[in-house]
């Protein structure tokens, strides 16, 4: 039943003498939530980056969705969504008009676009909140709708860069809640975070360290090989070892 | 003094290592100059002159020869009377017509002394002056080699007269224009984005908090700024002496004091601007449409102001460069002393005295 | 005498038709020598709070005092004897490393030399880049800079407004090791954070929400006060498990927690046998429950939902 959608095989990223991704290779399946771990300037972002169709390998290969990151990424695009801390949304724009927005740069209908606003307003409460400033909006909600946005057009693979950030713990789980939804509907989740307990929300998780991946597994399973109590303690030991601090 | 020192050198660290900004602020002078400068030398070469020769004799025929002779002239036409003059002019054509009287050599030869009239048209002061400057110029190197063959100095006196704008007014404008626009623009805006760059980068907050006093924070952010203004005004000055040969007709003491004078205004302006914003792209939009676009359209540099409507003209009043550009037009281009130029220097430093009052008692020791 | 004093303080921004109000009725202690946490969301009004004990904002209504001196009356008193961290670390990008720290010494009348002895374990890390650009910092070498820039003058109270951030888990780590340190040299230390799992790292923490002070007290106390039963609970399909486990009808609370949910049922008497009944009945397989101890995020959680 599994079928990968991300394949990463010896994937490398030179800057001049500084390898800042150095041969990784890992597999994400289709609907999993894949945790991307790494302490500041292991990689992550630079990994995240060539997978998104941003940035040209050095070295190595990969497809995303099916497609090749060296000469489709265009293809690539067209089956991702993205979504970073700073949410990507236009605070001086109403939500209505965000989405439409968004959802108008991937091609889709009028009509359909219609349909589906009005949709997940509801699923999210924020029907009264159509016509309001998205910068009026507290940040939680903004998270929400965000993720929303960046899912919007059913991409086969969202990514998400840090999207939690400084909000309250019920709220956090809320949005939580929605990334288990869109998994359920078969969009494979790729997230990089800080918080250590929301690791164990992943299927699996994977932990960069100077531009390597060192550990790769179920936050379970990373647990018993590393005898510890919990995936901060996983991390500590494994990031404590790098040398590199640089974003 | 130490707080001071230090804030001072941490204000020439931000300019020395933001190495685009510092060349733009360096080479925009130089730039903005030349390209005035070139727009008004073009056009003087070749100019076309007239000759009313009433003497015709050896002398006046090798001073027309020269002057023909030179890149700057081209003796277009001769003229018999003194009723041609103005028909001359009004071809629009002749920018300057040299009188000869009667008996040029003769006084010359046994006074020792003669007149030569330079009529020039003043329409376009810009070219006036300088053409007449090369006329001049040219005469004075014959007077010389004629003076330096015999035992008496001879004396020819052009008489430049200007015709149709006797006041000559707009000459060089060019100058003490771009002057009072560069200064504007460097003082005011690097003033205020360095201000607001430290509210944008919280640093604000922390210098708030410590004891630093909010007066020495205004004098560190002042002076590096002024001192960079005082360059440009000598980079200003050096390129329009040698390359644009614009003279410096009055007191270079004078003329640096006054320009220190109106940056101290500027960056007065700059601290106000600062108090009332908080993003470096507000303060820069401020500067440049609050300050610059008056200056430009109200200082006096690019149309004149006795030509606007009463209610513009009122308005160029309260434009700090309107009075800074009277100043500088007096003094490198008049040679006026203080005598004449007290009245604005009075008018500028009253308004430096009201914008820094309003800038001290509005800086904020807090952050709302 | 207190290190910090804050009482009834209220803080309101916004013009008079909408007004949005920061700190509600706030008031809170720091004992001298107390490492303090304030512990809350993004907007929860954890930075007015900060700006109004830095002297740097005026509040509404109520009173303030640091060190024993008033916030709003004797502000220049306050500003020569703490030290303060804004959000987002302060410091010049195209400084150096040893220039930052330098101005900073020099701005607060004092020299590095002077207090050299307060910074030393801090500082020797950097000292290896001391010539490198603020700005080429990494995130966690950012913050130990600007600590050390905090420290230089020797405050006597010292307000560190999230200075965890963004910054990676052993960064996060390090550096409270580093304020546990600094807290044996005697410094009073505020520190606020939206990170749950810093709290039990305080003395003491009070745990604010939209304006308002939920608990103060120490992390211990805190969970103490924790009164209900915690069950963890897991199986091999997590999201299902946490959508069965919130329609079930003995469910007064559950929600996802790392790798199990947490759950609070309303009759605690019944004990676990019928919830896995439950469970099994809906097929789930693999399932574990136990009772687990409550931590600061729950709490947090049950007192949010007050």
């Amino acid at each position: 039943m599994k079928e990968a959608v991300i394949t990463v095989n010896k994937l490398t990223k030179k800057f001049g003498d500084f390898i800042a991704t150095n041969e990784v290779t890992f597999e994400v399946d289709k609907g999993e939530i894949f945790g991307f771990l790494g302490a500041n300037g292991a990689g992550k972002t630079t990994a995240m980056r060539m997978l998104c169709g941003l940035s040209m390998p050095s070295s190595g290969s990969a497809t995303v969705a099916g497609f090749d990151v060296y000469k489709q990424t265009e293809k690539i695009k067209q089956n991702i969504g993205y979504m970073s801390q700073k949410f990507s949304l236009y605070e001086d724009l109403t939500v209505t008009e965000n989405i439409r927005f968004y959802a108008g740069i991937y091609g889709m209908a009028r009509p359909a676009i219609k349909e589906k606003t009005a949709q997940l307003l509801n699923q999210l409460n924020l029907t009264p909140e159509a016509n309001t400033l998205v910068k009026a909006l507290p940040l939680g909600w903004k998270q929400k709708l965000a993720f929303s946005v960046a899912i919007f057009h059913e991409p086969k693979i969202v990514f998400l860069d840090e999207p939690t950030g400084g909000v309250d713990p019920i709220t956090r789980r809320e949005f939580w809640n929605l990334i288990y939804q869109a998994a359920e509907r078969g969009i494979t989740i790729f997230v990089t975070t800080h918080y250590m307990d929301e690791a164990e929300y992943c299927n699996r998780v994977s932990i960069m360290v100077d531009g390597k991946i060192e550990a790769l597994d179920t936050p379970r399973n990373l647990k018993k090989t590393y005898n510890a109590k919990s995936m901060d303690e996983v991390f500590l030991q494994l990031a404590r070892g790098a040398k590199r601090s640089d974003d | 003094m130490k707080q001071f020192l230090i804030f001072v050198q941490k204000e020439f660290y931000h300019i020395f290592r933001d190495r685009k900004s510092l060349l733009i602020i360096i080479l925009m002078p130089i730039v903005q100059i030349i390209l005035f400068g070139f727009a008004l030398t073009n056009e003087i070469k070749d100019s076309d002159i007239a000759i009313l020769d009433e003497s015709k004799d050896v002398a006046t025929v090798e001073i027309i020869h020269r002057l023909d002779a030179s890149r700057y002239f081209n003796v277009a036409r001769y003229l018999h009377s003194q009723a041609d003059i103005e028909a001359a002019f009004k071809t629009g054509k002749i920018r300057l017509v040299v009188v000869f009287q009667n008996k040029f050599r003769e006084n010359l030869l046994h006074a020792n002394h003669a007149q030569v009239q330079l009529l020039a048209d003043a329409t376009d002061p810009n070219t006036a002056t300088t053409v007449t400057n090369y006329a001049t110029s040219i005469i004075r190197d014959y007077q010389n080699d004629l003076t330096a063959n015999a035992p008496l100095p001879y004396q020819i006196e052009p008489q430049v007269r200007m015709l149709y704008n006797p006041q000559l007014k707009g000459a060089y404008t060019f100058v003490p224009g771009v002057m009072a626009m560069i200064l504007i623009i460097i003082s005011a805006m690097m003033t205020s984005v360095s201000i607001v760059r430290e509210k944008e980068i919280n640093t604000m907050e922390v210098l708030l908090v410590s004891p630093l006093k909010p007066l020495l924070f205004i004098l560190s952010k002042a002076i590096p700024y002024m001192f960079l203004s005082l360059v440009n005004v000598s980079t200003i000055l050096v390129v329009s002496v040698t390359l644009l040969e614009v003279p410096i007709n009055g007191s270079l003491l004078l003329l640096m004091g006054e320009a220190l004078l109106f940056i101290t205004t500027a960056v007065s302006l700059g601290l106000m601007i600062s108090n009332v914003t908080n993003s470096q792209q507000t303060a820069q939009m401020i500067s440049l449409l609050g300050l610059m676009l008056p200056t430009l359209l109200l200082g006096g540099f690019m149309f004149p102001i006795e030509s606007m409507p009463k209610p513009l003209q009122f308005m160029s009043n309260i434009v700090p460069s309107k009075w800074f550009f009277i100043i500088v037009k007096d003094v490198m281009i008049k040679g006026l002393g203080f005598k004449m130029i007290w009245k604005e220097t009075l008018i500028l430093f009253g308004m430096t005295l009201f914008f820094l009052t309003i800038s001290f008692s509005k800086f904020k020791i807090r952050l709302a | 005498m207190q290190a910090v004093t804050v009482d009834h303080i209220v803080k309101k921004y916004g013009s008079k038709k909408e007004t949005v109000t920061a700190l509600d009725d706030v008031s809170l202690e720091v004992a001298k020598g107390e490492l303090f946490g304030v512990i809350g969301p993004d907007g929860a009004g954890k930075t007015s709070l900060f700006r109004i004990l830095t002297t740097l904002l005026l509040a509404d209504a109520g009173n303030a005092a640091v060190d024993g001196f008033d916030v709003v009356k004797q502000y220049k008193e306050i500003r020569n004897r703490i030290g303060y961290m804004p959000g987002k670390f302060s410091l010049y990008q195209d400084l150096s490393v040893e220039e930052n720290l330098r101005f900073f010494a020099t701005i607060f009348n004092t020299s590095i030399e002077e207090n050299y002895d307060l910074i030393k374990e801090i500082y020797f890390q950097l000292e290896p880049f001391k010539t490198r650009r603020a700005g080429k910092l990494s995130g966690g070498m950012k913050q130990k800079l600007a600590l050390c820039c905090a420290l230089i003058h020797r405050p006597v109270v010292l307000f560190l407004d999230e200075p965890t951030t963004g910054v990676d888990a052993v960064s996060r780590k390090e550096f409270w090791e580093m304020l546990r340190n600094l807290k044996k040299q005697g410094i009073s230390i505020l520190v606020s954070t939206p990170y749950m799992d810093e709290a039990e790292l305080c003395d003491r923490v009070a745990l604010i929400q939209s304006g308002k002070i939920m608990s103060i007290d120490s992390p211990q106390s805190i969970i103490k006060q924790f009164t209900k039963k915690m069950w963890s609970v897991r199986s091999a399909e997590m999201f299902r498990l946490l959508n069965d486990l919130q329609q079930y009808s003995n469910t007064e609370k559950c929600y996802a927690f790392g790798e199990f949910h947490h759950l609070v049922l309303k009759n605690d008497a019944e004990g676990m046998d019928p919830v896995m009944h439950y469970l099994e009945h809906l097929s789930h397989h693999e399932i574990e429950m136990q009772v687990t101890q409550p931590n600061i995020e729950d709490c947090f959680i049950e007192l949010m939902s007050q």
